[in-house]
């Protein structure tokens, strides 16, 4: 009770300090002092508190779109399990519906962008879909061999304890995966080398494009949505990558936090020492992300578990 | 063999008695033009001016790289209409749309006739676009190029941009992602610059120069300075020029490393961009060390310059120098050792050599091509008569290329300055200005870090200016980025565009 009352506490108030640790490492590497960590918080109250613009070409569709959004990702937050504890909401075959309430807020982020019949926004959203399509094969992919290792069907199970034995038993598969879902991750979430979050060039963008006309408490809610978002991936990733199971209540937490941290850190450093991709060969890098996944699967088809 | 026998030869900053510039008939004065240009001349200018309410005299400025020679000549036209060059000579096309819009004449048979700033014309004409009350239209309201068909889209970018920047609107014939046609529309920044030069020079008259484009204070200043020398026949003490090129150099240096960086920014290369926007100050902070200004305004003046330079002064620079091209090697270096930074710049935005030549791109763009043009090469005059620059040249032609290109230049730039600040000559740093001769003519050229600056002086009667023209290089390098887009992707447009980095304000004067 407590850790479910534990991990709905992370998953609202953490998802901004991510965002504030890539932009201090990004800082730190180019030698800057950088914004505060805590700046998202302050950006997303501020925004919150504002009024807003809306087109008279919008509909109701425009101000769903972050609403649902961000509904969809939180839910997906209470089916992820956090710190190897099982999830508030489990049951065989949740993966499915975590996939799908991403795709859910995407699908509603990217006709809130076409209800502003912005030829920009347009752009914004067929690329959206086009890299979502193939980010899906690895996703699934990658928690397909999941469920052949731990032998479940949910994601508290593939995320569970048996993640450190399945480092033992299978640990190629393991390092496929987990580079797999890190791809994932940073195409899901919109960072180098998939989209440039800082650029202010709306030709290039990808996902910021997409929510040009969305203002005040409207943007608010979509960074939250998006923050929310990288923070389940990045938990996911991080119990991939840290298996840790320390046998004392007190000090799973810390792990945990530490250890998305970590993630957060490396994204910062990948967005430090890389170039965007070419819009073209965006789909070459997710291709290679199935593979990744796919692979790790593949070579768990010939063990005898 | 190039046929200049009828036009009027002269040299950069070589001025000539306006009286001495041939009038031909047109259709003479067509042939030869189309046909000097065939033969490899440039197109430095075509300009206009109002000779009578009659009648209107068109300039040809011819440039020949080879021979470092100018040839100039002119055809008057009645008011109304001219037979056009532009079919047989794209690089006319801008000049005949600009004469157009100053003087409502009209070239007949001009493939794309349509406003360049939007203003009203010089003349008082009418001009052809002009509605019933004869009024412009507004900036930016004209009819675009447009493709038709299914799943051919337009996107419609600016003026107001997301970023900073001045404001431009771009028009792009899409097919998903791909860009079929890229029209460019400017004129939001039209200041009414070169009308407000007549009858100078007076007391504002630099401070136009200095503010015409904001980046390239010192290349105009120095081809207007230029002029107004020639025009008197002064030299300026020799101390001057080399302090002039040193500005000139600092001024290429601060705008291409700032343009690396910019770069490198666009593709979301974090190191290069944070290294380079810092060393662009530097070498900002160098020309604010020689004049108080880091765009060296109040530095460049006719007759000489203001500030000079004491030795310790000298001293401080040349190790400044020193620190800033340790650590713009080691920031821009980065560049071409990275594979996903070369992997965008390499085969983007791509434009052919004979494309190139074709439409008369200048500067960095056009040496990216493989076309060895450079001012300070071709036609030196200050400094560069005595001290040469070898033209950084290399063949790719694409975002690479023009990258590749300005690292070249300031490595040239750097090695340059310090060897001026070793060698710099004695004596004044400015000499007395007279006033100007009535009847001169004359053509300055500058190689600022864009590109050719070309400044057309004309003194009339009383020794005032009469005629002033002034070609920023974005004049004849806009053409090449709408060029350079075609067959590329849409999200390569901001690459392609920060790879020219052109000026708005040069462009609409």
């Amino acid at each position: 009770m407590i850790d479910t009352a534990v991990q709905v506490v992370l998953l609202l108030v953490m998802p901004p300090l991510l965002l504030g640790v890539i932009t201090k490492t990004k800082a730190a590497i180019a030698g800057r002092v950088g914004a505060p960590l805590l700046q998202p918080y302050h950006d997303i109250i501020k925004l919150l508190r504002k009024g807003s613009v809306l087109s008279r070409t919008t509909t109701w569709v425009f101000l769903a779109g972050p609403a649902v959004t961000c509904a969809a990702v939180l839910l997906a937050g209470l089916l992820v399990p956090m710190g190897g504890q099982p999830a508030p909401i489990r049951f065989a075959g949740d993966l499915i519906l975590f996939a799908y309430l991403l795709a859910l807020g995407r699908f509603f982020t990217t006709i809130a962008a076409l209800d502003t019949g912005s030829s920009f926004e347009g752009m914004g959203a067929a690329r959206e879909v086009t890299f979502a399509c193939l980010a899906e094969p690895a996703l699934f992919f990658g928690l397909l061999a999941l469920a052949r290792l731990t032998e479940g069907l949910s994601l508290s199970a593939f995320f569970g304890p048996g993640v450190a034995s399945a480092w033992v038993d299978a640990a190629p598969s393991m390092v496929l995966v987990l580079a797999g879902l890190f791809i994932v991750l940073l195409a899901e979430n919109s960072r180098i080398p998939f989209d440039d979050p800082n650029t202010h060039l709306e030709l290039t963008m990808i996902h910021e494009v997409m929510v040009l006309d969305h203002g005040g408490p409207a943007l608010g809610t979509v960074l939250y949505g998006a923050a929310v978002k990288l923070f389940v991936l990045s938990s996911l990733v991080a119990r991939l990558a840290v298996p840790m199971e320390t046998g004392q209540p007190l000090l799973r937490w810390p792990v945990f936090i530490a250890s998305v941290l970590m993630v957060a850190v490396v994204i910062g450093l990948v967005e430090s020492t890389m170039a965007r991709l070419r819009l073209l060969h965006v789909p070459n890098l997710l291709v290679g992300a199935c593979l990744l996944t796919g692979f790790g699967f593949i070579l768990l088809l010939g063990s005898p578990r | 063999m190039i046929n200049v026998s009828r036009f009027l030869t002269m040299g950069n900053a070589d001025p000539v008695e306006h009286s001495d510039i041939p009038v031909l008939p047109f259709d003479q004065f067509r042939s030869d033009v189309v046909g000097a240009i065939a033969d490899g001349l440039r197109l430095g200018a075509l300009t206009a001016r109002a000779e009578s309410d009659h009648s209107v005299r068109i300039y040809a400025v011819l440039l020949d790289d080879l021979t470092g020679l100018i040839h100039a000549a002119s055809a008057t036209t009645p008011h109304g209409s001219f037979p056009s060059l532009t079919p047989d000579c794209p690089q006319a096309h801008l000049f005949e749309r600009e004469i157009t819009e100053q003087l409502g004449v009209e070239p007949r048979g001009h493939p794309w006739l349509k406003p360049v700033r939007f203003h009203a014309a010089y003349s008082g004409r009418p001009q052809p676009w002009a509605g019933p009350d004869g009024a412009p239209p507004l900036i930016g309201v004209t009819d675009y190029f447009r493709v038709e068909g299914d799943e051919v889209h337009e996107v419609a970018v600016g003026p107001v941009h997301a970023g900073i920047i001045e404001p431009g609107h771009f028009r792009f014939q899409c097919h998903g992602e791909e860009v079929f046609h890229l029209e460019i529309s400017l004129g939001y920044q039209h200041r009414g610059i070169e009308r407000r030069l007549l009858g100078g020079p007076d007391r504002r008259t630099i401070h136009y120069f200095e503010t015409l484009a904001g980046d390239t204070t010192v290349g105009h200043t120095m081809a207007y300075c230029h002029a107004v020398e020639a025009l008197i026949g002064l030299h300026a003490p020799a101390r001057a020029q080399a302090l002039r090129g040193i500005a000139l150099e600092l001024e290429r240096l601060a705008n291409h490393v700032g343009d690396l960086g910019a770069l490198a920014g666009d593709v979301g290369f974090l190191p290069t961009a944070a290294y380079c926007g810092r060393l662009r100050g530097d070498f900002l902070n160098m020309t604010a060390a020689m004049c108080g200004s880091r765009f060296g305004r109040d530095l460049v003046r006719p007759g000489g310059v203001v500030f000079d330079l004491e030795p310790e002064q000298v001293g401080a620079l040349t190790s400044r120098l020193a620190d800033a091209e340790r650590d713009t090697a080691s920031a821009v270096n980065l560049l071409w050792n990275t594979p996903s930074v070369m992997a965008r710049l390499e085969d983007t935005g791509r434009l052919e050599r004979g494309t190139a030549e074709s439409i008369g791109l200048v500067g960095p763009a056009a040496r990216a091509c493989g076309i060895s043009r450079d001012v300070r090469h071709d036609f030196p005059s200050g400094i560069y008569q005595f001290s040469h620059l070898p033209v950084s040249t290399w063949g790719t032609g694409d975002v690479f290329a023009r990258a590749y290109v300005r690292w070249l230049e300031i490595q040239q730039s750097i090695r340059f300055i310090r060897e001026q600040l070793q060698v710099l000559p004695g004596g004044p740093c400015i000499a007395e200005v007279g006033p100007l001769p009535p009847g001169r003519f004359v053509v300055s050229l500058i190689e600022g870090w864009r590109g050719e600056i070309c400044h057309i002086a004309t003194t009339g009667p009383d020794g005032a200016f009469a005629h002033y023209k002034v070609i920023d290089p974005s004049f004849h390098n806009w053409f090449g980025l709408a060029l350079a887009l075609r067959g590329q992707q849409i999200s390569d447009f901001p690459l392609c565009n920060k790879s020219f980095n052109l000026s708005y304000s040069g462009h609409d004067l």
